[in-house]
């Protein structure tokens, strides 16, 4: 493992509720330009995880970021180094419009120059329906819609690497396929991406590693392709 | 289409009609006795107050029941240094401002880690200890008695002596305060308060120091409450600390949400109308406060979110709308 290459480096992160023990000290790692996928069924510590890694939580463990330590920066300057995650259940600001929320994205950039403008440019690219309803307030948008706008308030902050909690959660299949497609796409155009996900054929599909999350640890990591030729693990996680 | 066509639309529509509002009650009152403009003077001085509250409580979705505390400290800096050192009012105004904002830092710091039900309880501690500080230091703010020969507004010889003078330099200041808060509401700052209000986690998420701006905002609604203060002492010549008591608190929670907390004008139409009604349902004597409860609760019901957007939408389904374009700022 050549350790300069890697996007993401976490050395024994864990976290706990109270007494309750939510993830035991995971290490798990992230190339550039890889499109990494963590399973996992309902409560096995996937959500929990990600907030460890973005520190919306109190966690133990080290972390590296682009050859950088980043473990006692606080969320806000994990996202400032490029460590951009769309939360469960999407975190958008219903109350503002679908314009207001794409800037906020762009919080860290300077509103208004020609790079936020051209990554403006670019989502409305991606997403053709979110310039369509760019007024209109969030909470006012579909399910899929609101998906978009929260991958697209994620691409505005300019990510190093893109952290997805359950994107397809909710969705239509057709949409969520639609979803996935895209960030299969944006990880073709050479962005990082750890993709979490409870059962997802098409998530597979796009990863390159797999990560099994069961109970609060990593139960097994293997290529992508791989895992229809583990018995067990096709059985729970293809169907 | 970029993004400076859409925001400059925000602007216009919705700041012309408030504003021509408030000078045409200005006007109204100009012509009116000096009971209606003492009303209107009271009501200019809670709107800065509210729309400093709007700050920490509106934008970024904050409990402080402890403003009061600031307003005290305006009023009684003012008080103590026109009517106690003889400095000019617009100096004395500034050091009590500079002051408050430095206690709002020093406290807010620390206190501003507590969230929802405990941050309320801490900030209205915060009134309370204010409050009996204004009473038992006597020999600086004369306890009970209250502290009177605070001088009228004015710059150098020049005094606002009648209290017409007064009203229009309240209004002129209440609009700049308004002005300025619609400018930071718009600003990268006013959104990353709105992201907070909207989703800690988010907003942390998206690169936004959540500790450091709620402080900022606190130490703003600091501001614009010691101002109101300081205000109040030039406007009334005499305060005591039952002025600054918890009544306050309610009275401008009442103005906020009724005008429409969140909202740039809100506090505005919240301040007038709370002030006026009581007023206009004095002659229903002993039924008085029965009607004006009544009427908050009417009005709670039919426009939940304040009536600034019960305003705003019955204005969007006319033909004028049209011309002007849509927004709610």
């Amino acid at each position: 493992m050549d350790t300069q290459n890697l996007l993401l480096e976490v050395h024994d992160l864990s976290a706990s509720y109270g007494q309750v023990r939510a993830l035991e000290p995971t290490s798990l790692h992230i190339e550039h330009g890889e499109l990494v996928t963590v399973l996992g069924p309902n409560g096995a510590g996937k959500s929990t995880m990600l907030r460890a890694i973005t520190k919306l939580i109190k966690c133990s463990g080290q972390l590296k970021f682009m050859g950088l330590d980043v473990t006692t920066l606080p969320t806000h300057e994990r996202s400032r180094a490029g460590m951009i995650m769309v939360q469960e259940g999407r975190g958008l600001f219903s109350q503002m419009s679908v314009y207001e929320n794409l800037v906020l994205g762009a919080y860290n950039s300077d509103s208004g120059s020609d790079a936020v403008e051209q990554r403006l440019l670019d989502v409305f690219e991606l997403f053709p329906r979110l310039k369509e309803r760019l007024s209109q307030t969030s909470s006012s948008l579909s399910g899929g819609e609101q998906q978009m706008l929260a991958i697209g308030r994620a691409l505005m902050a300019n990510p190093k690497l893109l952290m997805l909690d359950e994107p397809s959660l909710g969705l239509a299949p057709r949409v969520a396929g639609e979803i996935l497609e895209t960030l299969g796409e944006l990880n073709r155009q050479g962005l990082g991406i750890l993709l979490v996900e409870q059962k997802a054929p098409l998530a597979l599909k796009l990863a390159k590693r797999v990560y099994v999350l069961s109970l609060g640890k990593i139960v097994a990591e293997l290529p992508a392709n791989e895992i229809k030729s583990h018995h067990d693990l096709a059985q729970y996680y293809l169907h | 289409m970029t993004s400076h066509n859409i925001t400059s639309t925000k602007i216009t529509s919705s700041t012309l009609l408030p504003v021509g509002l408030v000078l045409a009650v200005l006007v109204l009152a100009l012509n009116s006795s000096g009971y209606v403009v003492t009303v209107i003077g009271f009501a200019a001085i809670y709107a800065i107050f509210c729309t400093g509250l709007n700050f920490f409580m509106g934008y970024t979705g904050q409990a402080s029941f402890g403003q009061n505390a600031f307003a005290a400290l305006g009023g009684y800096g003012s008080a103590i240094l026109t009517g106690g050192y003889y400095w000019e009012p617009v100096p004395a105004m500034l050091v009590s401002m500079l002051f408050a904002g430095l206690v709002a830092g020093f406290i807010g710091y620390p206190t501003l880690k507590l969230r929802g039900h405990y941050l309320a309880m801490a900030t209205f501690a915060l009134g309370l200890i204010t409050y009996e500080i204004s009473i038992e230091w006597s020999s600086l703010t004369m306890g009970y008695m209250g502290y009177s020969g605070i001088p009228p507004l004015g710059i150098g010889r020049f005094e606002l002596v009648t209290e017409k003078q007064q009203l229009v330099a309240l209004t002129v200041l209440m609009l700049l305060g308004v002005w300025m808060a619609t400018r930071m509401r718009q600003s990268r700052f006013g959104r990353a308060l709105r992201a907070i209000a909207g989703s800690e986690a988010a907003a942390q998420a998206l690169g936004i120091n959540v500790a450091r701006y709620k402080l900022i905002a606190f130490v703003v609604a600091a501001l614009y409450a010691s101002l109101a203060g300081s205000l109040f002492a030039h406007f009334v010549g005499f305060i005591s600390p039952e002025v600054f008591g918890s009544a306050m608190v309610i009275q401008s929670f009442t103005m906020l949400f009724l005008g429409g907390v969140g909202t740039v004008w809100g506090p505005v139409i919240g301040a007038l109308m709370v002030s006026l009604l009581p007023e206009l349902l004095r002659g229903l004597k002993e039924l008085q406060d029965v009607a004006y409860c009544s009427l908050l609760v009417v009005m709670l019901i039919y426009a939940p979110r304040g009536l600034f957007d019960f305003i705003v939408q019955s204005f969007e389904k006319t033909d004028i709308a049209k011309i002007f374009s849509k927004n709610r700022g």
